[in-house]
């Protein structure tokens, strides 16, 4: 559902004006648009040009023009590495956790929000449910590192009250994914849950009245008719994230990252920032990222053939 | 009181009693994190750190705002950011507003091919080197407008954007008013502007807290911590927890460690406060915002 407009075609066929005159009283149009043309143009473009430079042993005082072509060593360098395997494996792994938590709850709060007792209520759980959304991952992982402190953090004083033994959560290794993936759930759930209220609004309300009069329950209601209605929403919105399985953003995992949990939170695109600009070895950081742009494209290719071939609904 | 809100069969009482519950679990849930940073700001660090603050502040203090707001890297990344902010805001709407509304046209011709220019960058793009480069030979490179130039526009906002006047200003206003001889842009800026409140709202929503929220672009293109927004200072103490300049000089370590913890709270809170206050001016706007993005306009 999300994006389906990109495949929307013209439906409206204006009668044809002569080119000339047609620029003349439109030319305008175009104007408006340069500004944006120019930007995608100078920093989408040129940089999916300068994308070659994977295939070089890039210098930057001779530019993509005059740098030596190398075929394809940078990448076969890749994965002579033995972390490249192991930060392959963390990339996935952090974000099929994080699609296969994050995906239920925002739908399940769309739900519960749709049956809930007062129209006020409903409503202020769900302005609620927006605030963290806003809240910078700067602030959230600092917020983080006050809550799972080892010494004074209120997680670990509630555990040593309940009796339980202290643990350093910030710092350890087996803890990053689940406070990566649950804090996401925290900060994100109510925003997600959006799309899904959106499609349950849209849900005819004779069909409750009929289902009420033939003695379904809300239950029942839920069951049959509002889960059917926001099916392709729900597939359409997983699909997508599948999409971008390769694609774990950088913010979140470099804030939280330290020597303590770097083999597990290393991941694709915070190796690509310091290989590239840490250690300034710019050619072999653009091959890992092309790899992994590469992979995510041909997943999103992938996965939106299937989308179309089951629910009809394509990204382009 | 009771039956009045649960009414129904046994069944539909009970789920809900069961969903009013879990609804107000996940209100709790989702506050407490943020009540407790608010009380703890206010606590005696002493207090905070013995674990007694839990419900209520304890032994209420000040200072650390005081501390926060005396600070001269703080004091300097959040006009900083202010300036990135309104700037920033001001700059993506005359990038984004013109080309949406121009791509919103049926007529327009050539209009499935600009677009799939657009599109096709939300899929694939060049990667952070490439790009770090690009900002580098432009000579943008640790200057002010490194935060500002690269992120002029987000193609997924002009979609919103251009949804939205494709649901809203029909064609067919456009077409009455040439006959008033009205032109393309100024049908544009006294028509369909003036329409799009609610849309330049949203915008405004959605961009400034981008600009506000964001450390990635601070962190590529400046050097210079003169230039540094508020995320940036933030990351050092929040997250990095490097002493700086209001305590150097404590000899006590014990008590210099307090201090920058109590410093925390009330930075989180002094740094939130600004979006978070936007939000309830914008809040319808905000939904609509999320579902013209989703849905088509």
């Amino acid at each position: 559902m999300k994006m389906t407009h990109l495949s929307q075609k013209n439906s409206f066929k204006p009668k044809k004006m002569p080119f000339g005159r047609y620029i003349k009283n439109n030319y305008d149009l175009y104007i408006m648009l340069l500004p944006a043309l120019a930007f995608i143009i100078i920093f989408a473009y040129l940089p999916m040009y300068g994308v070659l430079m994977a295939f070089q042993d890039f210098n930057p005082a001779q530019g993509i023009a005059g740098s030596p072509w190398v075929g394809l060593k940078h990448f076969e360098r890749f994965f002579s590495i033995y972390t490249a395997k192991q930060i392959i494996v963390n990339t996935i792994v952090l974000s099929l956790y994080s699609i296969i938590v994050s995906f239920p709850f925002p739908i399940i709060l769309a739900l519960m929000l749709n049956y809930s007792v007062s129209k006020r209520f409903g409503k202020m759980v769900q302005t609620v449910t927006y605030i963290p959304y806003f809240i910078s991952i700067t602030v959230l992982i600092g917020m983080m590192n006050i809550f799972f402190s080892p010494n004074y953090g209120i997680v670990n004083t509630v555990i040593s009250a309940l009796g339980g033994t202290t643990q350093t959560f910030m710092s350890d290794s087996s803890w990053f994914r689940h406070l990566y993936v649950w804090s996401g759930v925290w900060q994100n759930m109510g925003y997600s849950a959006i799309v899904y209220i959106a499609a349950l609004s849209s849900v005819d309300p004779t069909l409750y009245e009929a289902a009420t009069l033939d003695g379904a329950s809300k239950l029942q209601r839920m069951r049959y008719i509002d889960i059917p209605t926001i099916m392709p929403t729900c597939v359409i919105m997983l699909l997508l994230s599948l999409g971008s399985i390769m694609g774990v953003g950088f913010e979140k995992v470099y804030l939280m990252q330290n020597d303590r949990n770097s083999a597990i939170s290393e991941v694709i695109s915070t190796y690509v920032y310091k290989v590239g600009l840490l250690d300034g070895r710019y050619s072999f950081s653009s091959a890992v990222n092309l790899f992994n742009s590469i992979i995510n494209f041909t997943l999103l290719i992938f996965v939106n053939k299937v989308s179309k071939k089951i629910s009809d609904i394509s990204l382009w | 009181m009771h039956s009045k809100i649960f009414k129904g069969t046994k069944s539909d009482v009970i789920f809900d009693i069961v969903n009013t519950v879990l609804l107000i679990l996940i209100t709790l849930i989702i506050l407490y994190p943020l009540y407790y940073i608010v009380i703890a700001s206010v606590s005696t660090p002493t207090m905070v750190l013995t674990g007694k603050v839990t419900l209520f502040p304890r032994g209420f203090q000040l200072e650390s705002y005081k501390r926060v707001f005396s600070n001269p890297d703080i004091g300097r990344g959040y006009f900083n950011t202010i300036l990135y902010t309104s700037l920033g805001t001001i700059i993506n709407l005359i990038v984004t507003l013109p080309a949406a509304y121009s791509l919103s046209r049926k007529d327009l011709r050539g209009k499935n091919f600009i677009m799939m220019i657009f599109s096709f960058t939300m899929f694939f793009g060049g990667g952070t080197i490439p790009t770090f480069l690009v900002v580098k030979d432009l000579g943008l490179y640790n200057s002010f407008w490194a935060l500002l130039i690269p992120s002029a526009m987000s193609v997924w906002n002009l979609i919103i954007c251009r949804n939205f006047f494709e649901g809203s200003i029909p064609l067919e206003l456009y077409e009455v008013s040439i006959i008033d001889g009205c032109t393309n842009r100024k049908f544009f800026i006294q028509i369909a502007l003036p329409l799009s409140k609610a849309l330049i709202a949203v915008m405004v929503l959605f961009y400034a807290v981008g600009h506000w929220n964001s450390y990635f672009s601070a962190l590529l293109y400046l050097k210079d911590s003169e230039l540094y927004p508020l995320q940036m200072v933030l990351r050092n103490i929040l997250i990095s927890s490097q002493p700086d300049a209001t305590l150097a000089g404590m000899t006590d370590r014990a008590k210099f460690y307090q201090e920058v913890e109590m410093l925390k709270y009330a930075l989180v809170i002094v740094s939130s406060v600004p979006v978070l206050m936007l939000y309830p001016f914008v809040q319808k706007y905000f939904v609509k915002g999320v579902m013209i993005g989703s849905i088509k306009g």
